[in-house]
């Protein structure tokens, strides 16, 4: 497979970046953060989004979806990036729409994927636990009760957290923290009795819950997978998720960088235009070179997604490992060379340092995906 | 692509699978170890061993010492998405390429570019059988980086011109059978108008070389001089004072080239080969962890950069590419195998240091750690490249 988009693929990134620019600049952003919407998206864009065909992108033709790839998720992702457009694209098209696709039985599918697919229903998934992200150290614990299962514990940077009307939550039924056995996903309903939600107001102004579970009952029909099997569902899910905000990532850095070259091309000091030194030059050059480099990790990542989502760990932990150091790298470059401006609020740039960070955090960061590979490769 | 030639391109796969497995001999399925591993072809050429001999005959025999040149000048004939199966089976079996040379990576394409179909006849299927084994004038003592400034003059003399100066930095130059250079045609126009690039042969009379002792203890370099060579016109490539297209053309496959040098993806894992020297703990993993998380850091940039260099191949074919591409992955390529090589050092620790022993192959690791701090030196240095990144790309303002 040629690592360029194809002509459908292009003309999707053309009609993604068309409504995205057109609709949702970073100054969308901006405002939703300074009028504290209590949403923290715009509801009219999500539904330009599914009519579209965007919400339900992944999702089969036979569930009212687009049956589209990672690939074509990965492109609204860069888009989505270089606005720093808050959307339930991630949670709930990307994530919660692949681990129905892959794990969901007939009922599961047919009564939420369609509803996916028309925008009516917001989704996310509840991993996290601790300040980093380790899948395996799950312990929030889900007991056998009657014909169904009690579920006690929190869960932290839960996208879309407060508006979402489905959450996918990862749960403990056997074993301990650190094991793969014994993880099952459940379908909890947000409004059930027992479910408390703090929407957290994070740096970047996206959108994100602290969930704490008391108790909360749920039927066996709620078990997504197989119970005490889930580990492969998550890692497929999960990897899913890496690849798309591995996207969005270089979105960002690229839209960073775009704007800095600007900068560098405008701004005069000395008489001459900043980006006549040698010395801002090369760290151009190099952070280009960088992202070119990480953007072919990308792509190689979500098509080999594509091809078989139980092989594609080492190219998507390389992508997000990728991703993170050259996000980094980029949004530190924009705010140092556009100098003091870089530092207001005023200015653009900050808000994508602050996405960038979120990001990094999002589904395991550099660290953690440089340490997946070292295992994968035995030593 | 439509379904016949994604159906077709499937068939050529499953027929150069059979075809290597059957051909490829196994001695010739390792990495090179050493240079004597790498056939390079010329006149005065020995195999190494009777595999090397058998692989390179077959791969010739099929026009695969360069696969993607046309058939009537020694090549395979194969189109762009064959070519990439090709390399992709070889790959898969670890298959030596049966033939190294800068007629291959080099002259090779610029002489496709633009050599008349003279030139082309003469020269090109005679590097394909591997019988002419070629070498660079490029640098001077005084033109390194600033290559546009170089001064060996060739002067008008009937049909011939007459070639006063000398190089540096003449890769294998005491090996080679014939040189492409770059000589001044035209001294009063400005730096980059008197060029012109031209071909002739290394035993011409005046032609005399001598090989350059580097740090690693070896000599792949050498000074060149001519004293007053004869060559004839006809030998000049494109257009005489013109010579500066064809040097910029040659010098982007040059550092397509450089930037492959590392031994990407090809062996064992280098975690795996530092285990080897520093040992590993209960867990299995690496018993130091902070060269681990270098080797593992390292592991990402290289499978990301594998993963760029495959897709510049890719935009290529689609049309996709800019020309000053390769100096981006030039500077990348070159500075990860210099990563490679002080972390193979730093796993070896003490066994790492020995000159003169068998038991080092005679210094193999220090000596091809010292030659890798090259790589961001010749073909244009690292500072170069991204100077080329900066204006031709990113269109930063200044000279």
């Amino acid at each position: 497979m040629a690592l360029v988009l194809t002509e459908e693929q292009s003309m999707l990134r053309d009609s993604a970046r068309g409504l995205i620019s057109d609709k949702a600049p970073v100054s969308h952003l901006r405002s939703l953060r300074d009028a504290k919407d209590p949403t923290g998206f715009s509801k009219e864009l999500w539904h330009s989004f599914a009519e579209m065909g965007f919400a339900g992108l992944l999702v089969p033709e036979e569930f009212g979806g687009s049956g589209l790839g990672f690939m074509e998720a990965g492109i609204i992702m860069e888009e989505i990036g270089r606005t720093l457009m808050p959307s339930p694209f991630l949670a709930t098209s990307v994530v919660a729409a692949s681990a129905l696709n892959l794990g969901g039985n007939a009922a599961q599918k047919s009564e939420f994927l369609p509803k996916i697919s028309n925008g009516s229903l917001l989704a996310t998934l509840a991993i996290d636990e601790g300040a980093k992200h380790r899948p395996l150290q799950t312990s929030l614990q889900a007991v056998r009760a009657g014909n169904g299962f009690k579920l006690s514990g929190a869960k932290a940077l839960v996208v879309d957290g407060h508006v979402a009307d489905l959450s996918i939550v990862a749960a403990r039924t056997a074993g301990s923290a650190g094991e793969r056995e014994g993880l099952t996903l459940f379908l909890v309903n947000p409004k059930a009795k027992g479910v408390a939600i703090e929407r957290t107001i994070m740096v970047d102004a996206h959108n994100a819950a602290r969930i704490e579970l008391a108790n909360v009952e749920v039927t066996a029909d709620s078990v997504l997978g197989e119970v005490d099997q889930g580990a492969a569902l998550l890692d497929g899910v999960l990897d899913i998720g890496r690849g798309a905000v591995a996207a969005e990532m270089v979105g960002l850095s690229d839209e960073v960088f775009n704007r800095t070259v600007e900068y560098l091309k405008n701004r005069k000091q000395f008489g001459k235009l900043i980006g006549e030194f040698q010395a801002l030059q090369h760290r151009a050059a190099e952070l280009y070179v960088d992202i070119e480099i990480t953007r072919a990790a990308i792509i190689k990542a979500l098509q080999a997604l594509d091809a078989d989502v139980t092989k594609a760990a080492s190219a998507v932990a390389v992508a997000k490992a990728r991703a993170g150091t050259t996000a980094t790298r980029a949004v530190q470059e924009g705010v140092q060379m556009h100098g003091g401006m870089g530092m207001t609020d005023q200015f653009d740039i900050g808000f994508f340092m602050k996405r960038a960070r979120v990001c990094e955090e999002l589904f395991g960061d550099a660290n953690y995906h440089t340490e997946q590979l070292a295992r994968a490769r035995g030593y | 692509m439509s379904e016949t030639e994604t159906a077709d391109l499937e068939q050529f796969r499953a027929e150069t699978r059979a075809w290597l497995e059957a051909n490829c001999p196994p001695e010739m399925r390792k990495p090179a170890t050493s240079d004597a591993d790498v056939f390079w072809g010329g006149r005065n050429t020995k195999f190494a061993s009777e595999p090397q001999r058998i692989w390179f005959e077959r791969m010739r025999d099929k026009g695969w010492t360069v696969p993607d040149w046309p058939k009537e000048y020694g090549g395979g004939g194969l189109s762009a998405a064959e070519h990439k199966v090709l390399r992709a089976e070889m790959a898969k079996i670890g298959a030596r390429p049966p033939l190294s040379s800068f007629g291959i990576w080099m002259l090779g394409p610029a002489l496709l570019k633009y050599g008349n179909e003279a030139q082309k006849k003469e020269h090109l299927p005679k590097i394909a059988a591997g019988l002419i084994r070629w070498c660079q004038g490029y640098s001077e003592p005084n033109a390194g980086s600033d290559l546009a400034s170089l001064q060996t003059r060739a002067e008008s003399d009937g049909d011939d011109f007459v070639i006063t100066g000398s190089k540096i930095w003449t890769s294998y130059a005491n090996y080679a059978d014939w040189i492409f250079c770059l000589v001044r045609t035209d001294p009063a126009a400005k730096k980059h108008d008197g060029i012109s690039f031209i071909l002739f042969d290394m035993t011409s009379k005046g032609v005399t070389t001598k090989p350059i002792l580097l740090i690693s203890g070896y000599s792949p370099f050498c000074e060149t001089f001519f004293d007053g060579v004869r060559v004839p016109k006809s030998h000049v490539v494109g257009t005489v004072n013109r010579g500066w297209d064809v040097a910029k053309y040659l010098l982007q496959h040059e550092r397509a080239m450089i930037s492959g040098m590392g031994e990407r993806g090809v062996g064992r894992p280098l975690g795996q080969i530092a285990a080897d020297s520093v040992g590993s703990d209960t867990q299995g993993r690496l018993d130091d962890s902070m060269l681990r998380g270098r080797i593992a850091s390292f592991d990402v940039d290289e499978a990301a950069l594998a993963a760029c260099a495959e897709r510049a191949v890719d935009l290529a074919k689609a049309g996709q590419a800019h020309p000053a591409f390769s100096s981006a992955m030039k500077y990348y390529g070159t500075e990860l195998n210099k990563r490679r090589y002080e972390i193979l050092m730093s796993a070896g620790g003490v066994d790492a240091l020995e000159w003169e022993s068998e038991r080092s192959r005679q210094g193999a690791r220090p000596r091809a750690w010292l030659r890798t701090k090259a790589n961001s030196i010749e073909g244009g240095t690292t500072e170069v490249m991204l100077g080329i990144v900066a204006k031709r790309i990113l269109d930063l303002p200044g000279a």
